[in-house]
């Protein structure tokens, strides 16, 4: 019987085994292929572990201006429009958690069903819109696109927060003779700060992996996220320099990966609490 | 009140203009749109290609949204099962999860290359082919290829959420269904899977909204080819905007999108309701 015990455990051991190999396989070797010289991405014989290691691919990688431009471009949109979003978002988010009507219902409703219409019927009109504001293929256009997209999520994610915060010290500041701006700007703000600073993040990232409003908006090689330059080396050009385009893709997920290192959970929290509410 | 008029302008109305723009015959150059009724759809249900594609988009939202959650449950199951290791074990199955979806496809690109991929060279090693395999121009294998890359995308986000339901289900229940007799299995059937129902029902839900408009992911690995065999809703609609200018038509191609995904989701939330009511 204990016998049988310890072997049903090596097999469960082994099956998890294979699937950690699945998952994360893929990106160890991204990032084996990132420090092999080029001559041996393409040998026969592949090791995980590179013969040879070599900065050259990062080097490579760095030195292009288009990388690097890019890369710039991501930070700054992704840095403004998450800024953006914070602002719009928290007004609504404090008013939300304050009161309990049946608006608060609607929203929350609205964010769930939110997530069933395709991104087409958003950049279809949106683009019709930047298009007559002439912001197609500027920066501006895009990051009013991200705050529209993030918007939903960032508002639920914040008056979580703000719920956490006992309404009981703001009674006591309107006692003491604060306005409302005053309370949600001296009581509030420094209390949801870590809620800001997570929601923040979330939005920051978000934008910062976003592939397809890139895509359809930015036209201008000088002014394309790092998500969009990496996915225009394809075919053959793609396949001879892939020592670079691997460096490049580290480079373009180290942000994303450190985030989510520090959200996973108030992501996952944030996910149940909106959608399995019973 | 007034601090939701911006988010109402920001994220309701651009919807709304794009639900209506469906029934437009809006292209790129007209002066403005106009109302021309169900004129898309009528045109829809003689268009070889919107059939071809949202077959694809059911056989690959059906085919991704089931893996997950079958390996996702046998994935929580280990994780939860104290084996060793478990606290790297949980994080490294993240992985997939903070890359960048773009860079997903870059990787995987990679894996499944003709030549210098992991996947010819293992099996070939291995002697099961002769003739290297290019998986993603292959008229048979090309879709089946992108379902893997796209179960190995939503594998963690399901793992961990399903887990997260686990973890809420009392040690207590299982132990006196243990000393009832039942065995592992009927501890698994009758004790965990249905406490587990409302979690499975809300992580599938969303993974098949998600899964049926997803872009990003297989529009860097194959751009929809070959000659259309994993050319999804979305690539679809999105060649028909920001190709052919066909504005209108794209966005009835998104209205009808959200009324498969809505009717699909309303069928088998009330089928799940009405079997555990029964």
């Amino acid at each position: 019987m204990k016998r049988n015990k310890t072997t049903a455990r090596a097999v469960m051991f082994a099956i998890l085994v294979v699937y950690i190999v699945f998952l994360a396989f893929p990106l160890v070797w991204l990032v084996s292929t990132s420090f092999k010289p080029a001559v041996e991405i393409f040998t026969r014989q592949a090791t995980i572990f590179p013969r040879r290691l070599t900065l050259e691919n990062y080097r490579d990688a760095l030195g292009e201006e288009q990388i690097l431009r890019s890369v710039g471009n991501s930070f700054k949109v992704s840095t403004l429009s998450a800024l953006a979003t914070l602002g719009i978002a928290m007004p609504g988010a404090y008013v939300l958690a304050r009161r309990q009507t049946s608006v608060n219902k609607l929203v929350a409703g609205w964010i769930l069903t939110s997530q069933i219409f395709p991104t087409i019927l958003i950049i279809v009109p949106l683009f019709l819109l930047l298009g007559r504001a002439s912001l197609v293929n500027t920066h501006l256009g895009l990051i009013g696109v991200y705050v529209v997209w993030s918007l939903p999520f960032v508002l639920w994610m914040l008056q979580g927060y703000v719920r956490g915060v006992p309404v009981e010290l703001e009674e006591a500041a309107a006692v003491d003779g604060a306005n409302n701006l005053q309370i949600v700007s001296h009581i509030v703000a420094p209390l949801v700060l870590p809620g800001l600073v997570a929601t923040g993040l979330y939005a920051f990232i978000n934008a910062w992996n976003e592939f397809f409003f890139g895509l359809v908006l930015l036209k201008d090689p000088d002014l394309m996220t790092i998500q969009v330059h990496l996915a225009r080396f394809r075919g053959i050009e793609g396949l001879a320099r892939w020592g670079p385009l691997a460096a490049g893709s580290i480079i373009a997920t180290i942000p994303s990966l450190i985030v989510f290192a520090f959200l996973q959970r108030g992501l996952v929290s944030g996910l149940l609490s909106g959608s399995v509410k019973q | 009140m007034p601090s939701l008029v911006p988010i109402m302008l920001l994220s309701v109305l651009p919807l709304a203009r794009g639900i209506y723009l469906g029934f437009t015959d809006y292209t790129l150059g007209a002066e403005g749109p106009h109302f021309n009724f169900m004129g898309n759809h009528l045109y829809m249900l003689s268009d070889y290609q919107f059939w071809e594609s949202f077959r694809i988009g059911a056989a690959w939202t059906l085919a991704v949204t089931t893996g997950e959650i079958v390996l996702g449950l046998g994935l929580a199951l280990l994780l939860n099962a104290g084996l060793p290791l478990q606290g790297l074990a949980r994080v490294l199955i993240l992985v997939p999860w903070a890359m960048p979806p773009v860079i997903k496809g870059l990787v995987w690109r990679l894996v499944y290359h003709p030549d210098a991929g992991l996947l010819n060279r293992a099996l070939t090693s291995l002697g099961l082919t002769r003739q290297p395999i290019n998986w993603l121009s292959d008229f048979a294998w090309a879709l089946p290829a992108v379902i893997i890359v796209g179960i190995w995308t939503g594998l963690p986000l399901t793992t961990v959420v399903l887990l997260g339901g686990l973890q809420t289900i009392p040690v207590e229940l299982k132990e006196a269904a243990a000393l009832d007799g039942a065995s592992l299995w009927q501890q698994f059937r009758y004790v965990t899977l249905p406490l587990l129902i409302p979690v499975l029902v809300a992580i599938s839900s969303l993974q098949f909204m998600w899964n049926f408009n997803s872009f990003g992911l297989v529009y860097v690995l194959t751009e929809g080819g070959p000659a259309g065999r994993t050319r999804l809703p979305m690539l679809f609609a999105y060649e028909e905007a920001f190709r052919y200018g066909n504005f209108g038509y794209a966005a009835a191609l998104g209205n009808v999108m959200v009324m498969v995904v809505g009717i699909a989701l309303l069928y088998y939330v009330r089928s799940q309701y009405l079997s555990t009511k029964g």
